[in-house]
């Protein structure tokens, strides 16, 4: 019989079971898996991704595609960066990594409603009701998995955040949560691993007879489920979590705030084989009084972090195989309200994605005067989906088959950016 | 045992006492009864129908654990008591299911229990896990439950419920001048964009159609058409939610809704016409129509038409309202409805059984709206009373989760819902509850139903569940604190009763399975259990510690099957 209990029984050899498993529900939801098809490849580098995902819809008009001296344009004046681009005054340590991010100054979308807009740029697909469509990290991670089979804990983590669901690729690919803290709640035990293990047995002998009694999927998602909660509280790659262990240099460089605190956290996650951390930065949904909250508090965090991330991964020789993306549901509209603020506004704005083989240091597209038309080839959801999937390795002919039985194509049929990769 | 028992119950005993005795007593009974199967066997015939078709042999019947434990669970949102199934299951009663249900639905006992539960259920399909809890909210939550408490409690007559919810005005927070619960439903939905939202959760919740998206352009796949969104939103524009402020402060003490005048989007409140963008940027007039083409005079003055009251006649009149809460329902018990999504009921989504819904929505607006006598016809059919294991001619074909219509050949895994949970864990482990009145027992619960909440960062401050099978709401069941409280032996829950207890070892260990599983122990689950009893000879706590800890850890225990 296998077994909950870890004691005595290899890891790899538990993991053989837990692929077996989700090979099994892979199967019966019909999926692509295009690794498999690609043995050889998996000899090669291990891919990984980072979403840092804005809530509320961060103004890219304010941060990077100025628009100095319009009626749009607000008070922030350009720098010059390390790249062939200009960006906010407020990002000046950003300023000295943009050589490896590119700007997608052309992204026009349609979703300027906050649960809509989360979903369409998590997924690539609008809200629908008779489908739930699996997000970024639930497709990556999907995709990746078979390239680290010593992973112990979930391939999927959100950290300070909520990400959208696994959708129809079912539970297993769900997003693990946490705080920036790195604090799991519920963790400990508290017993010696004689206890455990006996209550593991107990367990199973419950759990095993329920399933033999063929009483369909959910009860055997549940042990799956169970087993990664097991290994979890046994893992050593939970170490991962505790951003504390740190040196103290370090934590300053990232910014010892939340978001500082989330981004290293991800950097430690993608050393231990995740392929996929998304890490949440909330607070930009700003209509009213925008320009001192960006100046005084958003800007200031974005900058420390994400550029600590961008250039910690690149000295440790990761960002070639790390994809890191930036962006939010949508952005703000180039007019400024009522309230020195700015509303919600899909059509015209940007997305910053770099790492991963991504040719950094440009500006793909451009918007008009004002910022409030894209003047060059627009861009969607789907196709940053589609680059990002291609940086990553991953074969863009990947179908899957909900469970009602749609075929849907990987990133929805998007197009390849094909300037990210000249 | 002594499940909290509030006040509020003695509030209205009265009338449900009434209902009580007509239905308990001898003679008058026997007539309804057969009146009641005959709904029964019709579904029971129906039902039956489509597993010939498919050539289904159904599952077995579920064992009297099974069924007594899913219907508590899905009547009172929890799991029975130990002496609740033991009773059960040594009646040599044949007609002892339905007894149960009528004792469930009808007893004073259960009156509480039953209220709480379909409260918690319909405060979350009216106003979402979160209404009520942002900031700057207008909603009262304990408004809103407040008004289904009582109605469930007196099992108003579902028409009636949906024509309050509708067309009611006052304000929302219990106590406050010109209280009226009901409100809630609307506060939150009328003011912005047009009143778009009570629009679209009115259509959807209570009439099972879809509406949202032809706020802006035709729906795709269904015969909605973007007039028609403004012509039945045209019905809410009368109607305000208002800020009621704390004297000389600029604290919200309450809101209020009202009717009022209003005036249109043209020159004459007696034409009172609104308009509405085609995606050509054309504008269009639209004036309050009802789905079936019923108009009302157009004016917008209250002293012509009250809008909101028209509305709330033309809905509990139609027959949709039947067929949604009908679908609704049976979804419920049965774990998928008639079409999926249940609320997407349009011509487009044809019902799995078409005859079987068209007959029972009939027969339950027949019947005066009675949400027990439907519940009734439900947990007393064949369909309700399987088994969840598979057999060969059924696991494939009749697996809603494969993406299959759903054929009721079985009764389907589901997981319990947090609050079912919450609610099971306090009868299982006989802890305390919290304490206090019905308000305090809410807010501990929803304290602890917090901790599966992800807020998103935005002003709308949306909000999500991660109670859904994942890593962290295991690692709950594993250390939770409600877990870590059902370990205690010194305390008076249930571990620490079985321990100092004279039963033998035997009884011991079967106790602790019938209290989470309604099901005695297997002979290899004893045998297990009794060697971890042995090895802790010194310290028999632990060993019961580790028993119950892995039967609240089950699969068997977290599904309702």
């Amino acid at each position: 019989m296998t077994t909950l209990i870890p004691n005595g029984m290899s890891r790899r050899h538990f993991m053989s079971h837990l692929a077996g498993a989700s090979a099994l529900a892979g199967s019966a939801l019909s999926l692509g898996h295009t690794l498999r098809l690609h043995a050889d490849d998996l000899k090669r580098r291990r891919k990984s991704a980072i979403l840092l995902w804005m809530g509320g819809g961060p103004s890219t008009i304010d941060i990077w595609d100025l628009k100095p001296g319009t009626n749009t344009g607000g008070p922030f004046r350009p720098i010059s960066t390390s790249g062939d681009v200009q960006i906010c005054e407020h990002l000046p340590m950003m300023a000295k990594q943009m050589h490896h991010m590119a700007i997608i100054r052309s992204m026009s979308t349609r979703e300027a409603d906050h649960t809509r807009g989360r979903y369409y740029m998590h997924t690539g697909y609008a809200p629908d009701p008779n489908v739930e469509h699996p997000s970024y990290g639930a497709v990556i991670a999907h995709e990746l998995i078979e390239q680290r089979p010593d992973l112990q804990i979930p391939p999927f983590i959100s950290v300070g955040g909520g990400s959208v669901g696994p959708g129809f690729l079912g539970m297993a690919w769900a997003p693990f949560s946490v705080n920036s803290n790195g604090q799991v709640r519920n963790l400990n035990m508290g017993l010696d691993r004689q206890r455990l293990a006996s209550r593991l047995r107990t367990l199973e002998l419950i759990e095993q007879r329920f399933i033999d009694q063929r009483r369909g999927l959910p009860s055997d998602e549940h042990r799956q489920v169970v087993q990664k909660a097991v290994y979890l509280m046994t893992s050593e790659q939970m170490k991962a979590f505790k951003v504390n262990e740190e040196p103290e240099p370090v934590r300053e460089r990232y910014g010892t705030d939340a978001f500082g605190r989330s981004c290293l956290m991800a950097r430690r996650l993608i050393e231990v084989g995740v392929p996929f951390v998304e890490v949440g930065l909330g607070g930009w949904d700003n209509h009213s009084n925008i320009f001192p909250t960006l100046a005084d508090n958003k800007l200031p965090a974005l900058d420390r972090a994400m550029s600590a991330l961008v250039e910690d991964l690149e000295q440790r020789g990761l960002l070639q195989d790390t994809v890191i993306i930036w962006m939010g549901e949508f952005s703000r509209t180039p007019r400024i309200n009522g309230n020195t603020g700015r509303d919600h506004w899909a059509r015209a704005w940007s997305v910053v994605v770099g790492g991963g083989g991504i040719k950094g240091g440009q500006a793909i597209g451009s918007t008009n005067e004002d910022g409030t038309r894209v003047v060059t080839d627009p861009y969607t959801a789907e196709d940053v989906m589609a680059s990002v999937c291609h940086a990553l390795g991953i074969s863009l002919e990947t179908t899957f088959t909900s469970r009602n039985g749609r075929p849907m194509k990987i990133a929805n049929s998007g197009k390849i950016i094909k300037d990210l990769f000249a | 045992m002594a499940r909290e028992v509030t006040g509020s119950k003695r509030v209205f005993p009265a009338v449900w006492m009434l209902v009580g005795m007509v239905w308990m007593g001898g003679v008058s009974a026997d007539g309804q009864t057969a009146a009641r199967f005959a709904q029964v066997a019709e579904i029971n015939r129906q039902i039956a129908a489509g597993w010939k078709d498919y050539g289904i042999r159904p599952s077995p019947a579920a064992t009297d654990g099974e069924w007594c434990r899913r219907l508590y669970l899905d009547l009172l949102g929890r799991i029975p008591t130990v002496e609740e199934v033991q009773a059960f299951l040594k009646s040599r009663d044949s007609d002892k299911r339905r007894k149960l249900v009528a004792k469930l639905l009808y007893d004073e006992e259960y009156t509480e229990e039953y209220a709480r539960n379909w409260t918690t259920l319909w405060t979350n399909i009216l106003i979402g896990r979160t209404g009520g809890t942002e900031r700057r909210t207008l909603i009262s939550r304990p408004g809103m439950q407040k008004y289904l408490r009582d109605a469930f409690a007196r099992n108003k007559p579902y028409d009636r419920m949906v024509f309050e919810l509708v067309t009611s005005t006052g304000t929302t927070k219990p106590g406050s001048p010109n209280f009226n619960g009901a409100v809630n439903f609307l506060i939150g939905k009328v003011n912005d964009e047009k009143g778009a939202q009570a629009t679209a959760a009115t259509a959807r919740i209570f009439l099972g159609m879809q509406v949202q998206c032809t706020q802006c352009h035709n729906h795709p796949f269904n015969s909605w058409k973007q007039r028609k969104f403004w012509e039945f939103n045209a019905f809410f524009r009368q109607t305000r939610a208002l800020r009621r402020y704390e004297p000389g402060t600029r604290n919200l003490a309450y809101a209020e809704l009202v009717d009022e005048d209003f005036g249109g989007e043209g020159s004459s409140p007696e034409e009172a016409e609104i308009y509405y963008e085609l995606r050509n940027g054309l504008l269009k007039a639209a004036y309050p129509v009802f789905l079936d083409g019923t108009v009302i005079p157009r004016s917008g003055l209250l002293k012509d038409v009250n809008r909101r009251r028209e509305l709330g006649k033309l809905i509990v009149n139609s027959p949709y309202v039947s067929r949604a809460i009908v679908n609704r329902m049976w979804a419920h018990f049965m774990g998928y409805g008639f079409t999926k999504p249940i609320d997407d009921m349009g011509p487009h989504n044809i019902p799995t059984h078409p005859e079987l819904l068209d007959y029972l929505a009939d027969e339950f607006a027949r019947q005066s709206y009675d949400l027990k006598l439907l519940i009734q016809w439900i947990v007393l059919s064949r369909p309700y009373a399987l088994s969840s294991k598979t057999n060969k001619s059924n696991e494939k074909i009749d697996d809603p989760l494969l993406g299959e219509s759903p054929k009721f050949s079985r009764f389907y895994l589901r997981q319990m819902r947090a609050e079912e949970l919450y609610e099971s864990l306090l009868v299982a482990t006989e802890a305390d509850r919290a304490g206090g009145n019905y308000e305090q027992q809410e807010k501990a619960k929803s304290d602890w139903l917090r901790q599966f909440v992800v807020a998103f960062g935005n002003d709308e401050g949306t909000e999500m569940t991660t109670f859904n099978g994942t890593i962290p709401q295991v690692l709950m069941m594993f250390n939770g604190s409600l877990i870590k409280r059902a370990m205690d032996v010194k305390s008076g829950g249930v571990l620490g009763k079985v321990l100092r207890s004279p039963m033998s070892t035997k009884n011991k260990i079967e106790y602790l399975y019938l209290a989470g599983l309604a099901r005695k122990p297997t002979r290899e689950e004893l045998g297990w259990a009794s060697q971890l009893m042995r090895v802790h000879k010194g310290d028999p706590g632990k060993a019961l510690q580790d028993i119950w800890w892995a039967v609240l850890n089950s699969n068997e225990f977290i599904f309702n099957h």
